[in-house]
């Protein structure tokens, strides 16, 4: 497993490397500071197609290191942690309706702060730092549109539909049998006293 | 006999069905949870009232949360939660569009758009030292049609634009040690005054240039007694500060780069002497001192001459001065008077006019009255109305206008310490049951509807109704047990010492009581609480008691400070008594024993080594005697890496000990090696768990015995280096060990060390597992890893048919002295979420398959079933194994959306789980607490005991009407034959 990520990692090294802004302007570096860098990246969130809910940017928090620190994205997506130490990082996104890799971020010291990205889940490392969702997530359950297959699939559905094969099957068999036969086989009925239906009802007996 | 267990594993196998145990359809939200948000203690305020729009409130709190308030509702329209470590310093509203918060001490600084919340720009500012600071928003400074914001932190001044967030310029003061204390600017000039303190001896007045952040002009002035820090700015050009001493007031103006002293004993002011604090830092011309428990207002004349013009009480909390009409100045003091509250605004330039004089009814459990902030607003006949927003002693928020609370919110539930159920009360025969359905008609029309809307077929009015009903039906709101044991109280205690019943239909609070301390003595005027037990749950011989908790609190944040206990009656949510305990609490221990009226044992531990029982009573003392021998504790030094295990000595001696209190002996201690191993986490079953099954059956027809002991300790530890963040360290220097200690001999069952791998770990204990979660270095994703531990000396007792029927010896004495066989079995997997907190599923007899609640960075909380935590899983389980219900193991948990549990909401700032069992085996109760509060219930093998809420009656109901008419035909039917057969 550590080969794979080596190699993904090394490959990331050579084909891709994200530049890292450093905001000479506004900080110059200083004595002490020289050993933090700002890592710069962005969340791209793709219009949704299935879930309703369109992506906000201002409940998007991208998180350094399990809650080391936490930003928010700027209207166009862009978040900056600042003062990061050199060193192999970790950037989680927690957005609602959407699963975000985390982020493996390498902080090079010795090319001055250059960022290497990789994302953990898929080990697929990345030319910039621009976070895409993995996928939507729904959190509900869809209703399943009503169709007649459910009531018959349902518990009270096969007793209805057992009922209804009795009912009205029974007598077909019931025609099939030969006269004959049938008289016999109530004939005999009648000599065991197996009682019919209708006796069994103790209205019907009362009406006797 | 196979057969027998085929049909047992079955049975297992249908317990533990369903993967997908937990989803909810969307209409289902709310009819078991309920969530509520908020926001924590504010510590600032700034209104934002224009003519035109929604009028808001901006505040900042201590829970490092950002949020825009409807001042009409007080409803959040937006908030923010900072990181834990991103302390908001200060917050206003700059160009009246943007949220400016100050945090981390001055280095970040962040632009919020008011409306909506979205972050217009951040900005890191350099820093190079801790110190106080300062946000500084001048409303009239403008520079090339740029507003700078001033800031000062860390040894910088900074100048920032507040359209871009851009720094214009800065100004280093690191060298000379130099404290800004004030930025003032006077109206129409460019130039910006900045004062401070070097070594809090030297007066420095720095005139800077707004455009270039060049100095201009620097006086610096030498006051030889030094300053204590504490400043009130009284105007443009001069300032009042407190000398080092706190009894000389000292004048400090600064007109035109002048700096001039001007000394005025507090003891010339007021006859009352003792050390001085300057309050409230924003009055005009005036500044108010606290001395010896009593406000004086001192007038700050033109030559700095001071004159006490008024003196309040004590107990009286101050606004800012606000800017009112004709260029005066307001002001607002809030103070008690027993149960009332008065409000008064005067004007800073004449306290006797006063402008608003309101008196309101308030409640005793919200303490006093911490901050006030005013705002104005002209009325209709065009004089000025005040409102204002408090915040009292219990962190709740409450805004006064036109003497009436207009809202409030009970902003102490953000911070929640300590959590525990209840029992509600028994329904009583007088008791009339809440009508729910009245007529049968009704209750039909119900069903209908709700058939309908299974069947997809209903209008959205329907749906309304059905969502009305459902949430007036079940009458899941009542005040009284229940059946199920869904009604349940939630007791809430938090930071602020203050005590909340929950109900768990509705979330509502039924009482809250804040926290006295008996002895009302200046030390401990507040106590802090500490943690909530379970005093007294009467159900078996005490049906009449109404149960207790014991809250546990502290005088003080010091842990030798002396402690105290309160009992508090769940019902009625009244005291019942409280104590000081005279002795310090180190820990509390509740002790598996009762007494006759159902009271729990306690057993405190104090610093000395004594440890104290608790009732104190002579029927506890004598339970307690009984079990003397028995009792053990340990004790976890994590500073140290030291964990002792203690035993039961004597009866303490000396004059002041009494019969009891007990000393206690050092029994065994475990040393981790500091220079490897520190000490990160420890933990232990639930002592109220109940465990079902003791033996569990293999695909092959073996029994495991699970190694079931309460007396389980898990510690986990990391190299030194590895305790930092995760960036901090190399693969190479890190390693996790974590351990199973028996906390009667320090026995170590289990030790197993993951190289490569740091904190922080999180871990959940129960039964005979623990999972925890900790980060892999190597790979750069966190793990999980399940350690489940069998006790191999009963593993010849392999006859499953004793077990089954009961034969089994298993009531056998089990000591914890015999040095049991242990088998432990392992496996570890990949998650890929940080996680905040881990529970897991609790029910009644421990029956039905427990779920992981992982609390994730994000502020949801994951359900995933213990099953994918199993270290029997392989990668192509035998087809008795897939029985069994072992699925496939692969390298990663899996994080199904339709399994969290808090759907499409968030816990903000999210801190803990607590589970607890409804009455209903099948069902648990889940409640999570952070800044907001979530509660839900939860069937982990989905309800196998009770019908669903969407059961469909109505279905069955025309079933049976179908049948019963289906009768009937049959019989006319075979009556009819019968006729024309007796006719032939």
């Amino acid at each position: 497993m550590t080969r794979i990520i080596r190699s993904s990692s090394l490959l990331a090294f050579l084909a891709l490397q994200i530049c890292l802004i450093f905001f000479v302007s506004t900080l110059p570096c200083a004595s002490g500071s020289e050993d933090s860098y700002t890592i710069t990246g962005r969340v791209r969130i793709p219009p949704s197609s299935v879930i309703g809910h369109t992506a906000k940017f201002s409940n998007v928090e991208v998180i350094l290191n399990g809650g080391q620190s936490v930003t928010f994205l700027r209207p166009d997506g862009y978040f900056t942690f600042h003062k990061v130490p050199a060193g192999t990082h970790l950037i989680e996104v927690s957005a609602m309706g959407y699963f975000f890799s985390p982020v493996r971020v390498d902080v090079s010291a010795r090319h001055r702060g250059k960022v290497q990205a990789t994302l953990t889940e898929t080990r697929r490392s990345l030319t910039e730092l621009v976070l895409e969702p993995l996928a939507e997530e729904r959190y509900f359950e869809i209703r399943e549109p009503f169709s007649v297959m459910s009531i018959v699939k349902s518990p009270m559905g096969l007793m209805v539909g057992f009922m209804v094969v009795v009912v009205f099957l029974m007598p077909k068999l019931m025609e099939n049998i030969d006269p004959e036969e049938m008289k016999q086989a109530q004939e005999e009925m009648r000599r065991q006293g197996v009682p019919s239906l209708s006796s069994l009802l103790p209205s019907a007996g009362a009406s006797r | 006999m196979a057969m027998a267990i085929r049909v047992y594993l079955l049975f297992l196998l249908f317990l533990s069905s369903a993967i997908l145990s937990f989803s909810l359809y969307e209409d289902q939200v709310g009819l078991m949870d309920w969530h509520q948000r908020y926001i924590g203690k504010v510590k600032h305020a700034v209104f934002h009232t224009q003519k035109t729009g929604r009028k808001r409130v901006i505040v900042s709190t201590e829970e490092n949360v950002v949020a825009s308030l409807d001042l009409r509702l007080g409803e959040i329209f937006w908030r923010h939660v900072l990181g834990t470590k991103d302390v908001i310093d200060g917050v206003d509203i700059a160009l009246g569009k943007y949220v400016i918060t100050l945090s981390s001490e001055g280095s970040n600084l962040r632009a919020w758009n008011l409306p909506d919340g979205q972050m217009v720009w951040e900005t890191s500012l350099h820093s190079a030292q801790h110190s106080k600071s300062l946000l500084s928003v001048p409303t009239n400074l403008k520079v090339d049609k740029d507003y700078p914001i001033l800031v000062f932190g860390g040894g910088y001044l900074h100048a920032v634009s507040a359209v871009d967030g851009e720094v214009l310029w800065k100004k280093d003061f690191t060298a000379e040690g130099f404290e800004v204390q004030r930025v003032l600017q006077p109206p129409g000039s460019s130039i910006i005054y900045v004062l401070g303190f070097l070594d809090s001896s030297e007066a420095v007045v720095y005139q800077i240039d707004s455009k270039s952040g060049e100095v201009v002009a620097q006086k610096s002035m030498v006051f030889p007694g030094g300053f204590s820090g504490e400043i009130s700015s009284v105007s443009t050009d001069k300032v009042v500060a407190l000398d080092a001493m706190r009894s000389i007031l000292v004048t400090i103006s600064f007109l035109d780069g002048d700096i001039s002293f001007q000394k005025t004993h507090i003891a010339d002011l007021v006859e009352e002497s003792g050390k001085a604090e300057i309050l409230s830092p924003l009055l005009s011309d005036m500044v108010a001192v606290k001395v010896n428990k009593r406000t004086i207002f001192v007038r700050v004349g033109g030559e700095g001459k001071l004159e006490v013009v008024d003196s309040l009480s004590d107990e009286t909390a101050m606004s800012d001065s606000l800017p009112v009409a004709d260029d005066q100045v307001a002001f607002a003091t809030v103070h008690h008077e027993g149960s009332k509250l008065h409000l008064m605004v005067k004007l800073v330039d004449d306290l006797d006019t006063v402008l608003l004089r309101e008196s309101i009814q308030m409640d005793q459990n919200r303490g006093r009255v911490h901050k006030v902030f005013i705002n104005n607003y002209i009325k209709t006949d065009r004089s000025n109305g005040f409102r204002a927003l408090i915040v009292m002693e219990d962190h709740s928020l409450l805004l006064l206008q036109q003497g009436a609370i207009v809202w409030s919110r009970e902003e102490g539930l953000a911070s929640v310490t300590d959590v525990t159920t209840a029992e509600l009360p028994v329904e009583k025969d007088g008791v009339s049951v809440a009508k729910v359905e009245h007529t049968l008609l009704d209750w039909l029309k119900g069903h209908v509807l709700k058939l309908k809307g299974t069947l997809l077929l209903a209008t959205p009015e329907d749906v309304a109704a059905i969502q009305e009903m459902r949430f007036k039906s079940s009458g899941k709101n009542k005040l009284t047990r229940d059946h199920n044991g869904f009604r349940k109280l939630i007791i809430a205690l938090t930071k602020a010492g203050k005590l909340f019943a929950l109900h768990t239909g509705d979330g509502r609070i039924v009482w809250s009581m804040l926290l006295n301390s008996p002895s009302k003595s200046e030390a401990c005027g507040r106590p802090n609480g500490i943690s909530l037990y379970q005093w007294q749950v009467p159900h078996h011989h005490a049906m009449d008691e109404n149960p207790s908790v014991l809250v546990v609190g502290r005088c003080g944040s010091d842990s030798s400070a002396p402690g105290l206990l309160s009992f508090v009656d769940v019902y009625t949510g009244k005291e019942i008594s409280s104590s000081d305990i005279g002795h310090s609490v180190v820990q509390v221990m509740p002790l598996p024993f009762t007494d006759s009226t159902e009271q729990r044992l306690h057993l405190i531990a104090d610093t000395h080594g004594h440890v104290h029982l608790y009732p104190k009573t002579s029927e506890a003392l004598s339970i307690f005697q009984r079990e003397f021998q028995n009792v053990y504790w340990y004790t976890v030094e994590a500073d140290n890496g030291i964990i002792r295990g203690h035993a039961m000595k004597s009866s303490c001696s000396g004059e002041t000990a009494d019969e009891y209190c007990f000393t206690t002996r050092e029994l065994w201690t475990v040393v981790f090696p500091s220079e490897s191993e520190k000490i990160i986490s420890t933990l232990t079953r639930k002592p109220n768990e109940v465990v079902h099954t003791q033996a569990k059956v293999n695909s092959d027809q073996d029994l495991l015995y699970k190694y079931v002991s309460r007396n389980l300790l898990f510690v986990a530890t990391v190299s030194p280096k590895g305790a930092g963040e995760i960036g901090s360290v190399t693969p190479e220097e890190s390693a996790l060990v974590v351990y199973l200690i028996d906390t009667i001999t320090g026995r170590i069952l289990h030790r197993l060390s993951h190289q490569g791998c740091q904190g922080p770990v999180h871990a959940v204990f129960s039964e005979n597992w623990v999972v925890y979660h900790y980060f892999n270095l190597r790979a750069h994703k966190y793990e999980f890893t399940v350690v489940e531990i069998y006790d191999q000396s009963r593993a010849e007792n392999k006859n499953v048919w004793k077990l089954v029927l009961g034969k089994h010896n298993l009531t056998a004495p089990i000591s914890s002295y015999s040095r049991t066989e242990v088998l432990t079995k392992s496996q570890s997997y990949f998650f890929a979420q940080s996680v905040k907190t881990i529970a897991v599923t609790s029910t009644a007899k421990g029956i039905t398959s427990k779920q992981l609640l992982i609390g994730t960075i994000g502020d949801q909380i994951l359900a995933l079933d213990k099953r994918f935590v199993d270290p029997r899983r392989t990668l192509n389980p035998s087809q008795a194994e897939k029985e069994e219900g072992i699925i496939p193991l692969t390298d990663s948990l899996p994080i199904i959306p339709q399994s969290y549990i808090t759907h499409s909401l968030r816990v903000e700032g999210l801190r803990g789980i607590i589970t607890a069992p409804a009455k209903l085996e099948s069902t648990t109760h889940v409640f999570a607490y952070g800044v907001d509060l979530f509660y839900t219930r939860l069937a982990p093998s989905k309800t196998y005991d009770s019908l669903t809420e969407d059961f469909s009656y109505a279905l069955l109901l025309i079933t049976i009407v179908a049948l019963v008419a289906a009768i009937y035909i049959t019989w006319v039917l075979s009556e009819k034959k019968e006729l024309s057969e007796k006719w032939r």
